[in-house]
């Protein structure tokens, strides 16, 4: 093996190297002393390492390499999601740096496992070999059925945990049965290759190729909590801490959608006829099933959990379409979704107290009145999820529902916007509390701390950001998605 | 336009946003500096709208005081603004009524008082915004952000079924609104695809050649959005529980701004966008005109509470906008603009003289009342004044929207300036009959005798309106030659494309039966 060789393939990789390093880092901070202390110290190294990854991660844009083999490819569209990952990483952190002390569960093995995770996702979106997806994926999903436990003693956790597990594992052998499919039929594990194959027609595309291609969807589907495998996600939302829930709705939706573009778009898109047909119809199902449903819960956590649901819909409409400009409206989106969905469940996590999670919609009665920041926050939260202008997630819908109708598939944008018709009756509900209604019962004082301002703050500058001048992200966006 | 170099139009519309920032920024406890500060933004901004009217050209047909920025210049995006005759009338419109409505919020607002004014000045941002936006996305982005302060102003500060109102408003204009955004990219992508640029500017797009039988489809997007705001029947239902849940000074901008947005569209977007399918439509929007005229009226007559009967009156009163607009003649049509400006006028004037009688008595019940004249006669001066101008009696501003919208619509059809004709009756009917139920007769009531008459403030409101019910009805010319070169050029370009649509595709009622037989694609 040729040792200069495999060091300079090392550059490449420094992001995720870093965030390893870290993670291993904080568990040696955990095994020295368990303290608040270290709880903190944690935390810094853990929003430090993201900060570092990030700057790292910035070098790679523009670089096209494939390196270890062609087993790791270092592209745009992989390094965009990276700056989705360590952005949702660095919030999910500041945040944690109090609701995980309050809930005491910050120890080390919790920050090491949100860069465990953020590690995974990395290592899914940056290879075109089934193998290293298939290896990140289950990095990813691994840390995160622990996090979802952790609140010990709580049921629900412990159920959203074991549920996730069971659930999740039986979802990744799909994956993997799928992956065995395809290459059983093909012989060959990588997408780029197997693009290939089927352009020269090289095998026969057989029965078990097209189950292969399923099993994929399946995979997939149930990690980005598409219907009907979204049965998972109401319960282990609604168990899991709160900052791990954002870190779910945002993070492993979004590189689930990395890898999903990535194997759809190269290697099985010479079919794009066959998939998009059976997608048209999950896209449909997963928002009007997801939005149908929101209308009537009454957990905000749950409601939120049906909502994501909802959002996976609308960013399967502008995956149907096939159009690789337009592609660029999912990162956009994801991007958008990650900033909306974390403000949100920060001032989920702001109202609760431990023992006392305050995630009924009546107990944001009167909101308003008393915590004028809190409710405009969580309106502006709550708009950009409906998709109200100048907030990014109009902006974001723009995008896909342009994509659709570029792509002339106008009933499924019809159904699309007029779901997320539907969709403002729900999110317009929790503003009606905050707003027109008078509280039932006192809510007692609020921890504004300045870990949950920094964060909110930062969410609602991106979202006018994105909202008002689009150009930036979307101009990324559009570079990323040109390697398809 | 050269003559103006400054960015009047912008100054517009970020005075009132910047108002509303400020006031983010004060302590709630000075209620009075509050309600203080709002009204000289308004004043501010009512001021700032006059000299429009002195610098604008009123023999140009184009747009004026243009401004052009590049916003996403990739997607064709850009900040263009501009303003014609029209929209030049509903700017001072809406710049007059917000100090309106500011005055009359003084004392009725007790709750949320910072929060109320935050609201209203950022509501006055989007109606501007809307009223000057030539490029589709920049209006309808600001067309959606009108929903946003209404809800509020109807949810937070309105009557008893607020919430339900409230909501019932925001699904409505919503469900319809977003199917216009996807009628906004089909057009996008046509004309990309015909002439390879993006651009989602208006004034380029209204040269965009759309295949009839796209038109259809099209027109009916965009024209759904517009009727539910107008509200035409059959999807009025959401404006007599929004007129009657909000507070007064929400029901007057509702009335005179907001449902103007709907007729706007229709003449800014709907029908130069799709001047084919605009004609093809004529016999269906004046049915349903026709309907709204009457059926508003007969059930405006049996409403017990006054504001459900303005409410449904201003359903009447928009037919006749859509009724005139339709006859796609210059006598309907101006009558159309002009009875947008009166209905503005009056209706706000209605629903200004309700709230002060609701303030005093905490009812709006019509049993409630009666005789009222005896003990507030300024009010009932007032009161009698609205109300002619409300049922279109010669001198006043609504006998001449009225008049020509009729006449326009004889013109066009004789049928339906008989049907329309029946409207003016019956509108008299059940506006005296409320007046006379409410202002004359006994003092039945105890609670009425000691009723306290108007105010200096309040006078000086209805003075105001008065005085434009009187000016608008004895000396129409003012307005009307703002806007005469304007309308002239939309009806010949109008004319000029559908002659086009008929001669590259025949006649369009045969492209309607083709439509009917093959599916869309």
């Amino acid at each position: 093996m040729d040792f200069t060789q495999l060091t300079s393939n090392f550059r490449w990789i420094i992001p995720e190297t870093v965030i390893t390093g870290c993670a291993l880092l904080v568990l040696m901070v955990e095994a020295f002393r368990r303290s608040k202390g270290a709880s903190l110290a944690s935390g810094i190294i853990c929003l430090a390492g993201s900060l570092v990854a990030l700057y790292y991660a910035r070098c790679l844009w523009n670089n096209n390499v494939t390196t270890f083999y062609g087993l790791y490819v270092i592209d745009n569209f992989g390094t965009f999601f990276k700056f989705v990952f360590l952005i949702i990483l660095i919030l999910i952190s500041i945040v944690s740096m109090r609701y995980a002390a309050r809930e005491e569960i910050g120890f080390g093995e919790y920050y090491a496992l949100l860069l465990l995770g953020v590690l995974g996702m990395m290592v899914m979106v940056s290879s075109n070999s089934f193998i290293t997806i298939f290896i990140g994926l289950e990095v990813m999903s691994l840390a995160i059925y622990i996090l979802c436990g952790l609140l010990s003693g709580n049921l629900k956790s412990a159920e959203a945990s074991l549920k996730y597990f069971l659930l999740g594992a039986f979802a990744t052998a799909f994956l993997l049965y799928g992956i065995a499919l395809t290459y059983a039929s093909s012989g060959t594990v990588d997408v780029k290759e197997l693009a290939w194959l089927i352009k020269e027609q090289c095998f026969d595309f057989t029965y078990v190729f097209f189950c292969g291609m399923a099993l994929l969807i399946v995979g997939f589907g149930f990690k980005i909590a598409a219907v009907p495998f979204h049965m998972w996600t109401p319960d282990v939302y609604e168990g899991a801490p709160t900052s791990i829930t954002a870190y779910m709705a945002t993070g492993v939706k979004a590189a689930a959608f990395g890898a999903f573009l990535r194997v759809f778009y190269t290697g099985f898109f010479p079919f794009i006829e066959d998939w998009s047909a059976i997608l048209w119809f999950i896209a449909v199902l997963t928002m009007i099933v997801g939005n149908i449903i929101a209308l009537v819960q009454n957990n905000i956590k749950r409601l939120l959990a049906y909502s994501s649901i909802a959002h996976a819909g609308y960013i399967l409409v502008a995956f149907v379409t096939g159009d690789k400009v337009l592609l660029s409206s999912i990162l956009f989106y994801l991007m958008v979704y990650a900033f909306m969905n974390i403000g949100a469940f920060t001032i989920v996590m702001l109202l609760g107290r431990k023992g006392e999670p305050n995630e009924e919609i009546e107990s944001y009665a009167g909101l308003a009145g008393r915590h004028p920041f809190i409710a405009l926050s969580m309106s502006i939260f709550l708009l950009s999820l409906t998709g109200i202008p100048p907030l990014a997630g109009f902006m974001g819908k723009f995008y896909i529902f342009s994509a659709a109708i570029k792509a002339r598939y106008y009933w499924l944008a019809v159904i699309g916007v007029l779901n997320s018709a539907v969709a403002a009756y729900y999110y317009l509900r929790v503003l009606m509390y905050m707003y027109f209604k008078e509280p039932e019962r006192e809510l007692g004082a609020i921890d504004l701390s300045p870990a949950y301002v920094i964060v909110i703050l930062i969410s609602i500058a991106a979202l006018l950001y994105m909202g008002i001048l689009p150009r930036d992200v979307l101009l990324l966006a559009q570079k990323s998605v040109s390697i398809f | 336009m050269g003559a103006f170099c400054f960015p009047i139009l912008s100054v517009l519309i970020y005075v009132p946003l910047l108002g509303a920032v400020t006031l983010l920024f004060v302590r709630r406890e000075h209620g009075t500096y509050i309600k203080g500060f709002a009204l000289v933004i308004s004043l501010i901004e009512f001021a700032l709208s006059i000299p429009l009217y002195f610098y604008f050209n009123e023999k140009t047909v184009g747009m004026q005081f243009v401004e052009r920025a590049a916003w996403f210049p990739e997607w064709g995006i850009t900040y263009f603004l501009g303003i014609d005759g029209i929209s030049l009338l509903l700017i001072l419109l809406t710049t007059f009524l917000t100090v309106l409505c500011v005055l009359c919020s003084w004392r009725a607002i007790e709750t949320k008082v910072k929060e109320y004014y935050i609201t209203f000045l950022f509501l006055e941002t989007a109606m501007i915004g809307t009223l000057c936006s030539l490029d589709l996305v920049l209006f309808y982005i600001f067309w959606e952000l009108m929903l946003i302060p209404m809800y509020l102003l109807i949810g937070v500060w309105g009557g008893p079924k607020r919430v339900y109102a409230a909501i019932k408003f925001f699904l409505f204009t919503m469900a319809g609104s977003v199917l216009m955004l996807l009628a906004i990219f089909i057009l996008y992508y046509q004309f990309y695809n015909a002439t390879g640029t993006y651009t989602f500017d208006v004034l380029q797009l209204y040269n965009a050649h759309i295949p009839v039988a796209k038109q259809y489809w099209l027109f009916a997007a965009f024209a759904l959005s517009f009727a539910i705001k107008v509200p035409m029947f059959p999807v009025h239902t959401w404006l007599p529980d929004a007129h009657t849940e909000a507070p007064t000074a929400g029901s007057v901008i509702l009335a005179g701004v907001l449902l103007k947005m709907g007729t706007y569209g229709f003449l800014r977007f709907a029908i130069p966008l799709f001047p084919a399918a605009a004609h093809a439509a004529i016999p269906i929007i004046s049915i349903l005109a026709l309907v709204g005229i009457i059926y508003g009226a007969i059930v405006s007559m049996m409403q017990p509470d006054l504001k459900r009967l303005i409410a449904f009156s201003s359903v009447s009163h928009l037919g006749y906008v859509m009724l005139g607009m339709f006859a796609f003649n210059m006598q309907g049509l101006e009558g159309s603009i002009y009875q947008m400006l009166n209905h503005g006028v009056s209706t706000g004037g209605l629903f200004l003289i309700v709230g002060m009688l609701y303030e005093r008595r905490h009812t709006r019940m019509i049993a409630d009342f009666g005789g009222l004249s005896t003990p507030m006669p300024i009010l009932a001066i007032f009161f009698m004044i609205v109300t002619l101008s409300s049922v279109a009696l010669p001198g006043t501003n609504g006998f001449v929207g009225e008049f020509l919208i009729l006449l326009g619509a004889f013109r066009a059809n004789m049928l339906f300036g008989i049907l329309g004709t029946t409207g003016v009756v019956l509108g008299a009917v059940y506006m005296f009959w409320m007046f006379q139920r409410v202002m004359f007769g006994e003092v039945k009531k105890e609670e009425n005798r000691k009723l306290i008459d108007l105010g200096k403030r309040e006078v000086l409101i209805l003075c105001s309106v008065v005085f434009f019910i009187v000016l608008m009805g004895v000396y129409p010319k003012i307005f009307f030659k703002k806007m005469d070169t304007s309308v002239e050029g939309f009806l010949k370009f109008v004319k000029e494309r559908n002659a086009y649509y008929v001669a590259s595709e025949g006649a369009p009622v045969k492209v309607v039966l083709d439509t009917l037989k093959k599916p869309a694609e």
